[in-house]
């Protein structure tokens, strides 16, 4: 192997490292553009429910958010172990719902007021009656397209 | 004293880092999937200004009562049960008005595909989570004969056929094509599901 028996005298060149902040350019603004920050903090539980058939919420400009659940650990000194709905950053009652869904759609441009989705993510262990409650709210106010957030998975899990 | 090299130049070793700084952050702030659920419509509050008369043949009733059983059609039902069933219902033909329908053609059961409500109930204190698993049962039994017939007409799936329809990036040409084949499945199986308001009891 006379090929390798060459280098013996001189040192390891050097690896060109110039083209790294490249690569890491190149990876910084892809991460920058795919971004989405948080905007709320989500203060109930939510473990959202399994299903199979579902449909992608495109678009997220053209969904208004309802949490519901049971408040997490560090508010149940305060707001108790029943299931509550959050809207924005704050807790909220049923007849709340109607409100902030006309407030949020005010919010939104015009064109798109009529095509808004109320996603709803709920707590898989939370009672229908409450859900049953913001359906009637959100038809009070003719916000009548809804989705029922999921995870995708086996509906089965969800009956344990 | 003038100068002989012109403009030093700038030590970028450093970018590096501060590159990776910013890179670093952002892989930890980013949140890329997209949320997905079921899609439903409420119905509008105003009552329509008809009373139409449905055939209570062609009503199956799905009750959840606040320990998760199932009432389908006055049977107790388990879940896992559910779609076959509410496909066998909404597959009938039981008028022979229905060119397409592979069902029993039971006159006691739905006349025509076009014609049957699936209507379900649930207690206040039925879980969320037993409530979705009923709803995606009852939308896959849709999508099942959606399926079946969009194979039979045009050799793909009708959820395929729609996700593209609905998916923004697809061009609009396409789209176009899509929407009158989505459509005619569609109707061919149109999703009447009536969600009762619950029951206090």
């Amino acid at each position: 192997m006379a090929k390798f028996a060459k280098k013996k005298d001189g040192d390891l060149p050097a690896v060109s490292t110039a083209s790294l902040p490249d690569i890491v350019f190149m990876l910084l603004f892809f991460f920058m553009t795919v971004t989405v920050m948080k905007d709320s903090s989500i203060m109930v539980e939510n473990i959202l429910p399994n299903a199979t058939e579902i449909k992608k919420l495109e678009k997220k400009d053209r969904v208004i958010y309802i949490f519901a659940g049971k408040p997490t650990k560090e508010y149940e000194s305060v707001y108790g172990t029943e299931t509550r709905i959050q809207l924005n950053d704050k807790f909220a009652s049923v007849n709340e719902v109607g409100s902030y869904i006309l407030a949020e759609r005010a919010k939104k441009p015009q064109e798109l007021q009529n095509v808004l989705t109320t996603a709803l993510k709920v707590d898989k262990q939370a009672n229908m009656g409450l859900i049953s409650d913001i359906k009637q709210e959100l038809r009070k106010v003719n916000a009548l397209k809804v989705n029922y957030t999921t995870f995708e998975g086996d509906a089965f899990n969800n009956i344990q | 004293m003038p100068r002989r090299k012109g403009a030093p130049e700038v030590n970028a070793g450093s970018m590096a880092d501060i590159a990776f700084l910013l890179l670093i952050f952002f892989l930890v702030t980013t949140t890329i999937e997209t949320d997905a659920g079921l899609d439903r419509m409420l119905p509008p509050i105003e009552p329509p200004d008809t009373d139409v008369v449905i055939k209570q043949k062609n009503i199956f009733t799905v009750n959840i009562n606040k320990n998760g059983q199932l009432l389908a059609d006055e049977n107790l039902m388990n879940i896992k049960d559910l779609r076959k069933a509410a496909m066998e219902f909404l597959d009938n033909g039981g008028d022979g008005t229905c060119s397409f329908c592979k069902g029993k053609r039971d006159p006691s059961s739905s006349d025509n595909p076009s014609k049957a409500i699936i209507s379900l109930k649930n207690d206040r204190e039925t879980k969320y989570g037993t409530y979705i698993t009923v709803q995606n049962e009852l939308v896959g039994a849709y999508n099942d004969l959606r399926n079946r017939e969009a194979q039979r007409l045009y050799g793909q799936d009708f959820v395929k056929m729609e996700a593209e329809y609905l998916n923004p990036e697809t061009p609009s040409s396409v789209r176009d094509e899509l929407k009158d084949k989505v459509k005619t499945i569609q109707d061919l199986f149109p999703q009447k599901l009536s969600e009762a308001e619950t029951s206090s009891n």
